[in-house]
């Protein structure tokens, strides 16, 4: 077995590993830090698929931000004195009946439709592609994108304020 | 299941979809029914580099990628501002105790 293909599996195994850990751990502070090997893990498979850019903002915004953002959110929820910190769960045997079907069905299509061999594959940086596609070609997504951003920053700061009441 | 296979790439992104979809099904504390979203749209991300690399060879699906991170930081920054003011009005992130829009 090459060593490529071992690096495939141990990111396959962390990035599976990791998001069981945040669907069926019972310690939330758990969740959050298991996200961070799914998200780690996520980023390897965009490095496989030749994408070193998306790679990076995988690991810059999810792991630099959402992540911390996720951990400050349970830090601020949770009183620290309080020893249990809960992730209740309810209802798991249906939803693991219903998640279990449908996981079979899309791995059962995946396995059965006849997909396209991979081309002899090239290794090239992206970032300029990327770029270029940006300010050409997706443009007009790409300046919506910060409004979106925009709005979406003083939405939190408008929700998240204390309220004053005269 | 090899690196070179597209259909690994569209089971590693099916199994983390179900994991974040029973994520999303039976947590009831508001925070983890994030996490569960931020791995649904992780899997979409996989599918869409995956099918990029593997097809067209041309960067869109990259470029579409960028975008769904985007908005899951907008997403992650609204939901969990929306969760603090859960919590300060209920004293609590159980979904269920949020049953009322206004104490």
């Amino acid at each position: 077995m090459e060593v490529s293909t071992a690096v495939f599996y141990l990111i396959t195994l962390v990035t599976v590993v990791s998001a069981g850990m945040v669907a069926l751990s019972r310690n939330i502070i758990y969740s959050a830090f298991s996200l961070l090997g799914t998200f780690m893990g996520v980023a390897g498979i965009y490095i496989f698929l030749g994408a070193d850019f998306v790679a990076a903002v995988q690991l810059l915004i999810y792991v630099g931000g959402i992540l911390v953002l996720i951990l400050f959110a349970v830090m601020l929820t949770h009183r620290i004195t309080d020893v249990k910190i809960t992730n209740r769960a309810a209802g798991r045997i249906p939803a693991l009946l219903v998640v279990a079907v449908f996981v079979v069905l899309l791995i059962q299509t995946v396995k059965e439709t006849p997909w396209l061999k991979a081309k002899q594959v090239v290794y090239t940086a992206t970032t300029a592609t990327i770029g270029d596609a940006f300010l050409y070609d997706y443009l007009l997504p790409f300046e919506l994108a910060s409004i979106v951003l925009l709005g979406a920053m003083i939405g939190a700061v408008v929700l998240s304020r204390k309220e004053i009441k005269e | 299941m090899s690196p070179n296979e597209l259909s690994s790439y569209l089971i590693i992104g099916a199994i983390l979809f179900s994991l974040g979809m029973f994520t999303v099904l039976t947590r009831r504390n508001a925070i983890s029914v994030l996490m569960g979203v931020e791995l649904i749209l992780n899997s979409a991300n996989i599918n869409y580099v995956a099918f990029s690399h593997f097809s067209s060879g041309n960067s869109a699906g990259q470029i579409y990628a960028i975008f769904v991170i985007m908005l899951a930081a907008a997403e992650a920054a609204v939901g969990l501002a929306i969760v603090l003011a859960i919590f300060q009005l209920f004293h609590s992130i159980d979904v269920e105790a949020a049953q009322s829009l206004k104490e």
